[in-house]
């Protein structure tokens, strides 16, 4: 059994085996080799694809490094997101403060830019030293006429977590602001949908076909003018684990606009995902179209999954994801394609998610919150998986183990959401664990040995077996001819 | 097109960096850490930050690079990180079992004031490190620095912490190389062991950030320097000093901590450079230069005769870490290109803004330090358009939009393989960077050749 940290053992269990509630939600353990990352990563990832607007990291250069471009997420218009902006604050501002130095660099940017909107976020460093950001951004708002939204993202204020809740903050400013552009009266928001790979324009596509207009997509190719008429579309949709829950929860409150938590990876749950929008809307003709575009997608998808499905059959799987939506979605896809997941584990599950983990997998899966990497490939040899599902600090430990590996976080460069994407998905897997490197695996060549020599073992006795029944028979036909003989005699 | 954000005019910039050409501290430290053997750097601050530099660091190498956080919530931000250190020090040998933890801090850890020695000290009496292990530290906090002085801080604590002059002197030379990549490690012991010569050198990441796929996860891979060796190290003949921003503190504190003598040179890129580390060893050691050397220094120069023509006079622009820029900027020199300008984002210093300019002469724009970032360095071309590039991964923007060839040199590079396994220093390094030009130049003629000047003989 691989060997878990004493204060995380409430976090790891196996189905079937172990009857705790997972502990979750907890700050990682000190001394772990963690994978998770701090409240600033998390509004940073939620807020960073609306292209118009500038994103000015207030901190020390790292904060800023870290997070530029290494996170796709794909503009069909304009791509100021993609540059780095930072106030590199130095050892003076540590001092002194850094509010002048923030004051300047946003006057000097929006100078140069002339963006829709301004994001301010503030790291640890600024939380510590006390800067008053909230009052550098509403004198410059005033002095330019564009918003100017402070981000409350100081990395040590708990998880990826509450980075979102801090953005959905954020975005909520600019929400309500476009009060004149006319909205369909069947038009939704999707929330939480990022476009890391072009998947917002694969949704946006259905959602048309469909016949639903989508007013705003928060944050995937977002623009500040479509957040600020999100307020009159009639539904919000939120994808994935659920970034933007809080943001949905809002705008319930102040706009009376309910919501639905979908998931836009896997066949049955990109078909949910439409239905219930349609069966929302009530709407015959969008419920007909609904009915017809599942069908055609599904017709066409599933001949090309048989094909991959069977070189898949019976492989094994480990999934490590960062959201548990994504988690679960993971577990059917991969069912699908004839793969079992032995070992599966979220940075970010709440309970709730663990006990639905536990309904979907089989008898023995290991599930595991915030793992670090001893523990991840300890489990994953243990399980014999053939595919680990991870990000990228997963990737290399899947190969130096000889395993297959597909990236389900932010570096994918595939579509994996709709119908495409299980497509892709399955290509992608199928490329992953059927390529031939893995036979120069050490490891795999052991295994190969080992199953062989099984076999031979097997075999041996098999023949052992039936040279001792043809002796048998031959003892006792030998003894019916002597019987015979007797007979005869 | 993403950068045709950047006018071409330069304006003075007081407040903002825009599209940053350094990282922060604790990365170059985790990097210098994990060239020492059995050692796991841990990173004392909040998840964030230690999350970052383990994925950068995978994302250069493709490797699984092992760091340890001490996890602050805003409880530790409010009353120190000492609980949380002492709990990570428990945690950690009981788990993970390294020889050495490498602490370093974060900007956080430092405004707050966390005191390492003394919480080290504690964790000492309170027998948490177990006999034999080390737990080590080095402040390097980001609102100062780059990722170059985070790693030469790093070095000098390794010195300081594991050097030991026990007053009788050993025959090894000990070499403390700047930050390079492993296949530079390699290249530079390579030199030292064709010459035969007895050496200590540290940190050593080769077969750590470059190690072969064995079919299993090793979170100490079998490279790094032993502990044994660096504490030998105080007792050794004589050092030698391979760059100056990322080694300088170290070897002056080998020097006086073990009286250690030690020669600061550049970092062996190029033949000139190369001819003085070997020329160094050989005086040192009191060796003669073998032939084979002779003769890997011979084909570079053959190389560079036959085709001299492609590179002579030609542009160049350089970006990335000051010790590397300063070989690279030889490197130029020797094949004759003229370098229009040289950027970096660490605060180098203006000894170091001096000695590339005595190099390369008043014609060549050089910055370091503040707003010495990308944006910049792409006004600058504008203004001047290089043939060639050399930077990190984050000038192909840069490179894209002026429609130039980007060799990667420098830190960090995420799109491209070879930097980890093919060297650019020594002789045999110089002669695989310039094989790398001459691809560029040469690809670059065929792909603009009009039709009827497209030939197979260049
Ligand atoms: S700059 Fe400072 S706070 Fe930011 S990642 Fe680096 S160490 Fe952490
Ligand atoms: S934890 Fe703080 S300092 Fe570190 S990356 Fe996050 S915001 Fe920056």
């Amino acid at each position: 059994m691989v060997e878990v940290l004493a204060a995380r053992k409430q976090q790891v269990l196996e189905k079937g085996k172990d009857v705790f509630n997972i502990e979750c939600e907890k700050p990682s353990t000190a001394g772990s080799v963690s994978q998770r990352a701090c409240v600033f990563c998390g509004s940073r990832v939620v807020l960073y694809p609306i292209a118009d607007a500038v994103h000015l990291i207030h901190g020390p250069i790292g904060c800023a490094a870290y997070t530029w471009e290494l996170r796709g997420s794909l503009s069909s218009g304009p791509e100021l997101h993609r540059l780095s902006f930072s106030t590199d604050i130095r050892e003076h501002e540590v001092i002194y403060g850094g509010e002048k130095k923030l004051y300047a660099a946003l006057k000097e940017l929006i100078g140069a830019y002339k963006p829709n909107a301004a994001f301010v976020y503030c790291t640890c460093i600024i939380g510590l030293i006390g800067d008053d950001v909230e009052a550098v951004c509403a004198k410059v708002e005033k002095e330019v006429g564009i918003p100017v939204i402070p981000v409350h993202s100081e990395g040590f204020k708990g998880t990826k977590k509450d980075g979102y809740k801090a953005a959905c903050e954020a975005a909520f400013k600019l929400v309500g602001k476009d009060d004149i552009t006319p909205v369909s009266k069947t038009s939704i928001n999707i929330l939480g949908e990022f476009n890391l790979a072009g998947e917002t324009w694969i949704i946006k596509d259905y959602y048309k076909r469909m016949g639903v207009e989508v007013t705003a997509c928060i944050t995937g190719d977002g623009r500040v003018a479509e957040i600020g008429r999100a307020h009159r579309a009639k539904l919000n949709v939120v994808q994935c684990s659920g970034s933007m829950t809080y943001l949905a929860k809002m705008m319930e409150e102040k706009y009376g606009i309910p919501y639905i938590r979908v998931s836009y990876f896997g066949i049955e749950d990109m078909s949910k995902a439409l239905y219930d929008v349609a069966e929302y809307f009530k709407d015959e003709t969008i419920l007909h179209n609904t009915q017809e575009l599942v069908k055609s997608e599904v017709n066409a998808l599933l001949p090309k999954l048989t094909e991959y499905r069977k070189d898949l059959e019976g492989k094994k799987a480990g999934v490590y994801v960062g959201g548990s939506f994504k988690a679960f979605s993971m577990v059917k896809a991969l069912r699908h394609l004839g793969m079992e997941t032995v070992v599966v584990g979220s940075q970010t599950g709440s309970p709730e998610d663990y006990e639905y983990l536990k309904e979907i997998t089989n008898e023995g899966t290991i599930i595991l919150d915030d793992t670090n990497p001893l523990e991840l490939s300890g489990f994953i040899l243990e399980k014999g998986a053939d595919l680990l599902i991870g990000g990228v600090k997963e990737r290399p430990i899947a190969y130096k183990m000889g395993i297959g590996f597909c990236d389900h976080n932010h570096e994918r460069k595939e579509a994996l959401a709709g119908y495409e994407g299980m497509l892709n998905f399955a290509r992608e897997v199928h490329t992953s664990v059927t390529s031939p490197v893995w036979k120069y695996s050490p490891a795999r060549i052991k295994a190969a040995e080992a199953a062989q020599a099984a076999e031979a073992a097997q075999a041996a006795e098999a023949a052992q077996a039936a040279e001792a029944a043809q002796a048998a028979e031959a003892a006792q036909a030998a003894e019916a001819a002597r019987a015979g003989k007797e007979i005869l005699v | 097109m993403l950068l045709r954000h950047t006018p071409k005019e330069i304006s003075e910039r007081k407040a903002l960096t825009i599209n940053p050409a350094k990282t922060c501290q604790p990365v170059g430290a985790m990097y210098a850490a994990l060239g020492i053997h059995r050692c796991l750097p841990h990173s004392h601050g909040s998840q964030g930050c230690c999350a970052y530099h383990r994925s950068a660091l995978t994302r250069h190498y493709a490797e699984p690079i092992m760091a340890s956080t001490s996890s602050f919530t805003e409880g530790a931000s409010v009353f120190g990180g000492q609980s949380n250190m002492l709990e990570s020090i428990q945690n950690i040998f009981a788990l993970y079992d390294p020889d050495i933890i490498a602490v370093n801090t974060t900007c956080l850890s430092e405004v707050i004031g966390d005191d390492l020695k003394q919480i080290i000290n504690r964790a000492m009496g309170d027998n948490k490190i177990p006999p034999g292990k080390t737990v080590m530290y080095a402040s390097t906090p980001s609102f100062k620095g780059s990722h170059v002085t985070g790693y030469a801080n790093m070095l000098s604590a390794i010195v300081q912490n594991f050097a030991v002059a026990t007053g009788t002197r050993n025959d090894a030379i000990t070499i403390l190389p700047s930050f390079i990549e492993p296949s530079d490690m390699s290249e530079i012991k390579h030199i030292a062991e064709e010459m035969g010569i007895k050496y200590i050198m540290y940190p050593d990441t080769s077969d750590v950030v470059n190690a072969p796929m064995d079919g299993k996860f090793h979170m100490y891979p079998k490279g790094g320097t032993t502990k044994e060796l660096i504490r030998q190290s105080g007792d050794s003949r004589r050092a030698i000093a391979l760059g100056r921003v990322g080694v300088f503190p170290a070897a002056q504190l080998l020097d006086t901590k073990c009286k250690v003598k030690t020669d600061i040179l550049d970092l062996p890129i190029g033949i000139t450079a190369t001819d003085t580390f070997v020329d160094t060893l050989r005086k040192i050691a009191g060796v003669t230069v073998p032939e084979s050397i002779n003769d890997e220094r011979g084909r570079l120069v053959d190389v560079l005769c036959d085709k001299a023509q492609y590179v002579y006079g030609k542009k160049v622009s350089l970006m990335g870490d000051p010790d590397t820029l300063f070989g690279l900027a030889q490197f130029c020199k020797d094949a004759g290109m003229q370098v229009l300008h040289v950027v970096t984002g660490t605060p180098a210093g203006a000894k170091w803004d001096r000695r590339v300019k005595e190099l390369l002469g008043d014609g060549t724009i050089v910055k370091s330090g503040a707003q010495a970032d990308l944006f910049y360095l792409h006004q600058l071309m504008q203004n001047d358009k290089p043939d060639l590039l050399f930077g990190n991964t984050y000038c192909k923007y840069i490179a894209r939009d002026m429609d130039i060839p980007l060799i990667r040199t420098a830190f960090p590079i995420y799109d491209r393989m070879g930097h980890s396994y093919f060297p650019i220093t020594g002789y045999r390094g110089g002669l695989h960077l310039l094989i790398k030009v001459l691809d560029a130049f040469m690809d670059r003629q065929d792909r603009d050749a009009p039709e009827e000047k497209f030939e197979l003989v260049m």
